[in-house]
């Protein structure tokens, strides 16, 4: 497994006080948090910094990780050496559970400080004879295409869940699951799937599992809400005098008839073509006057003529 | 096993049609409804219904109530400050929005 340099992800000296690691702390996680953070690996990065807050705010865990050494580089091969922690005193509960429900740190995180700190907490309630409660619910984001909302769709998705064994060991078990996609879901919405979630304790009921619907990003078309948004390239001609033109839409190809003297930026909405739902969003077309290139003489000649024939400026509005 | 594998699972669409009790909101963001009552004082959620036992939950609430959750527990924010993020996150959501429709590519 790869050695994590705490302190670089922190971004904070070996030699920095518990003061200093505190607030190196606030302002990553303010950056990085998944609810606020636009950066694009968010996510990942708020789960390395929680990780490497967890250990180094604890002065117990901090001085056993500093007694690895400082020679150790991030990314490189790690083994813990036989009985590293010896003489350390763990006081256990050492979790505070920064990352939250499922968080799961990594392998290199767990083979140091998995076993112990964690048999101090809630692991084995489960072995305690007529104790039974329902799983917790759990919760996903699912990343589906644009057109599974328009015509609903059966998505097969894997789940890593962390699962504690019966030594305390946290090890991630893969499940994978095939769920309808119903058709109108929009960005954002979730699907519930009852008792999907983590398994109950005793006799309890497992929980249920919540799916957060993402849209793959399109190369085309652009959601806003329910409504779909669509740049549609026309040719002069079609745009001057007008005429039907073929639109691309998620649910299949429609004919929309062009007013003539349309331009660039012209937004037509195609009523009830976007997200289906009970009152279903709307496709917007925004015409993209496209200019075709002059590559032969005649062609050359055709737009000289053009020239000629329309005595037309159009930076007439800039008054130049 | 497979054939728990191959079975297709449907779920419950939370749309706008569809609402949440103050037990399923609490269950689902594993926080205590009393954590959510809190919620409802300070405005953050409204659910429609006169006591706790008869709210009824719009389906965004349930991200609404778990991104204060995350907030308080992961950057120490207190409840007014969750609740001015959240409603400056739903602005940004808005233009972030607004600014893919019209600049395709960012």
């Amino acid at each position: 497994m790869e050695f994590k340099d705490y302190y670089e992800i922190m971004g904070v000296s070996r030699d920095a006080t518990q003061d200093e690691i505190k607030r190196a702390y606030r302002k990553l996680a303010r950056k990085y948090h998944p609810d606020v953070s636009k950066e694009p690996d968010a996510e990942e990065k708020f789960k390395q910094l929680g990780e490497a807050y967890e250990v180094l705010k604890d002065p117990e865990k901090r001085a056993a990780y500093d007694q690895l050494g400082a020679n150790w580089k991030a990314g490189q091969d790690f083994h813990p050496p036989p009985d590293w922690d010896a003489g350390f005193e763990f006081s256990g509960g050492g979790y505070t559970g920064g990352g939250g429900e499922g968080f799961d740190y990594s392998d290199f995180f767990e083979s140091l400080f998995g076993g112990g700190f964690r048999r101090a907490g809630g692991a084995g309630a489960g072995a305690r004879g007529g104790f039974h409660a329902r799983g917790q619910d759990t919760h996903a984001k699912v990343l589906i295409d644009l057109e599974d909302a328009y015509r609903g769709a059966v998505r097969q998705i894997t789940l890593q869940s962390p699962e504690v064994d019966a030594n305390g060991h946290v090890t991630t078990r893969q499940r994978t699951l095939k769920v309808n996609i119903p058709k109108g879901v929009r960005e954002g919405q979730r699907i519930r799937l009852a008792g999907q979630g983590a398994p109950g304790i005793g006799e309890g009921p497992a929980g249920d599992l919540y799916l957060e619907i993402a849209f793959k990003p399109h190369p085309f078309y652009r959601v806003e809400g329910k409504d779909v948004y669509l740049d549609l390239p026309v040719a002069p001609w079609e745009a001057a005098l007008g005429g039907r033109v073929k639109v691309p839409t998620p649910g299949g190809v429609l004919d929309l008839k062009l007013p003539p003297g349309s331009n660039t930026g012209k937004k037509m909405r195609l009523k009830g073509k976007g997200i289906p739902s009970r009152e279903p969003g709307d496709f917007y077309v925004v015409l993209k006057v496209m200019t075709p290139p002059a590559e032969t003489e005649e062609q050359k000649a055709f737009y000289q003529e053009m020239r000629e024939k329309f005595s037309y400026n159009p930076r007439s509005a800039l008054g130049v | 096993m497979n054939e728990m594998k191959e079975k297709v699972l449907e779920g419950l669409l939370l749309d706008e049609g569809c609402e949440l009790s103050l037990a399923e909101l609490s269950r689902a963001c594993s926080m205590h409804a009393e954590w959510l009552l809190e919620l409802v004082e300070e405005g953050i959620l409204e659910p429609r219904g006169r006591g706790p036992l008869e709210w009824r939950f719009e389906a965004p609430a349930l991200q609404r109530a778990r991104m204060v959750r995350n907030l308080q527990r992961d950057l120490g924010v207190n409840l007014a400050g969750a609740a001015l993020v959240v409603e400056l996150m739903d602005e940004i959501d808005r233009l972030r929005a607004r600014l893919r429709r019209l600049e395709p590519g960012c």
